[in-house]
């Protein structure tokens, strides 16, 4: 168990869902995985696949359609699994609170372990809190970052 | 007759940075039919418009898309603008021109990067996204964000660019030309880019006409239209001629865009050349009067539409939108029957859908 718990926190794989963002979150996810500030070096990887996944990156508020999809997604991921909420909307629902359809942030469907604030989030900040959510995880498992 | 499968495409697809469902009927590896489900991003920005006073939706506006969010804001003020009608400074309308050029050279630029990732050439998506972060650098310094820009006010712009950033600019941007040209002539001149490009997703001149497309989608097809001829803000002063392609397929929408990229720049340079000295914006009286307004203005996908119905009091009584997107959907129901399932993310990312602007 030593070996795999070491290996998931130096190597962890993101999967990024777009609830019913305005996209300024998501490009700012890409772009911290674009040669600037190019988060691989940390060995994180950015995956489409939920059953590959450790880290769920989610940008937006949820919406009535999108609740469905989000909480399939991460009942796919296997544990231990961490949850990052990426800009305000997806915290509380932002500037489209008051919107019908919006339902609010991201801890309205599924447990949320690090929440990143900004609007848009700033790629600084989103490899801050994948670092948070690295540290909550080796806790968990009682192995050293 | 082989037998036939339905494959969901998204809403989760490593391709698609934004939720859309593509339900597509195979036949072995041939796609025979699609149907598109769309709703994911939904949140009713429009309903939502109605509930706050004209001055604040200028921020909501600009999250209806956070790729082209400068472009929303500042059409939002335009149209609220045509409702008194209030005429804005010379000025202003060059700084809106520089910054909804600027925006279509970083959209044009994460495109391209996203297009290439889907063909699979990794490296060639770290390129364009590692000059698109000059581009954002430039954006930062003269609008104070990297992605939600937010300089549109209700007659004219929030910030001037001053000389020294002026000077800047101009560097950084002779600097990002001479490299995207370096990167589009790999691009279009690639063997396996064409190999994977060239006759996918054909979408002839007369089709593109009759379901509506619009921007580089539709200039792709060999359609000379574009809403900078309509001459709004500096676009009249500035030697603007559309780019076209005439194939109407993959290869060619790769290539407008290519064409685009440099021709925004160049635009952008001709406009810090041309660009008269003076006021930033007109200060505009009281609200609106019970009027209705409509704007068309040039995003980087293609023609955005906005009307507003004002009613003389602090609120709008109703503002519509409809985005570039919308109108390109309806054309992949033309494009993907017939191609093969490892083409459809390429086809699908060829009329570069923007899911938070088509339902908002």
């Amino acid at each position: 168990m030593g070996i795999i718990a070491t290996s998931r926190l130096k190597s962890p794989w993101i999967m990024h869902f777009d609830n019913s963002s305005c996209n300024g979150c998501d490009i700012e996810v890409l772009a911290s995985l674009t040669p600037l500030y190019d988060i691989e070096r940390f060995g994180i990887v950015n995956m489409g696949n939920p059953k590959h996944t450790d880290v769920l990156v989610v940008t937006g508020p949820v919406n009535r359609r999108t609740a469905r999809v989000l909480k399939n997604l991460y009942d796919q991921i296997a544990d231990p699994k961490m949850v990052i909420a990426v800009g305000t909307c997806s915290i509380s629902g932002g500037v489209f609170h008051n919107c019908y359809n919006v339902l609010g942030g991201v801890d309205k469907v599924v447990p949320v372990d690090v929440y990143v604030p900004g609007c848009a989030a700033r790629p600084e900040a989103i490899i801050d809190g994948v670092v948070m959510a690295l540290q909550k995880l080796a806790k968990l498992q009682g192995v050293a970052l | 007759m082989a037998p036939r499968t339905i494959t969901p495409f998204g809403p989760q697809h490593p391709v698609l940075p934004e939720p859309i469902q593509l339900k597509l009927t195979l036949e072995d590896e041939k796609v025979v039919d699609v149907l598109p489900a769309i709703g994911y991003g939904h949140r009713g920005i429009e309903k939502a418009c109605e509930l706050n006073e004209y001055p604040k939706n200028i921020y909501l506006c600009e999250r209806i898309c956070g790729i082209c969010s400068a472009i929303h804001g500042m059409t939002y003020c335009d149209v609220v603008e045509k409702l008194w009608p209030l005429e804005i400074p010379p000025r202003a309308k060059y700084l809106r021109t520089i910054w909804a050029e600027m925006s279509r050279t970083h959209s044009h630029l994460l495109w391209l990067g996203l297009a290439v990732d889907a063909l699979g050439f990794e490296s060639m998506f770290m390129q364009y996204w590692r000059i698109r972060e000059k581009v954002l650098d430039i954006l930062e310094m003269t609008a104070g964000h990297r992605v939600t820009q937010s300089v549109a006010v209700v007659g004219g712009v929030r910030r001037d660019i001053d000389d020294d950033q002026k000077k800047h600019c101009i560097e950084v941007l002779k600097d990002v030309r001479k490299e995207a040209e370096a990167l589009n002539n790999v691009l279009v001149n690639d063997y396996t880019v064409k190999a994977r490009t060239v006759g996918k997703g054909v979408l002839s001149y007369d089709q593109a006409i009759a379901l509506g497309c619009c921007g580089p989608h539709l200039r792709a097809s060999g359609v000379k239209e574009d809403c900078r001829q309509l001459g709004y803000w500096a676009y009249g002063d500035l030697s603007f001629e559309p780019i076209t392609a005439p194939g109407g397929d993959t290869y060619s929408r790769v290539a407008v865009r290519c064409g685009e990229l440099l021709q925004a720049i160049d635009l952008q340079l001709e406009a810090f050349a041309k660009m008269p000295e003076g006021d930033i914006a007109a200060k505009p009286k009281g609200s609106p009067p019970a009027n209705e307004a409509a704007t068309r203005i040039e995003q980087p996908r293609g023609e955005l539409f906005y009307y507003a119905k004002g009613n003389g009091t602090r609120n709008l009584e109703r503002l519509r939108v409809r985005t570039p997107t919308y109108a390109n959907i309806p054309s992949l129901l033309v494009m993907l029957p017939g191609c093969e399932m490892a083409d459809v993310a390429i086809i699908v990312l060829s009329i570069d859908p923007c899911i938070s602007c088509t339902e908002r």
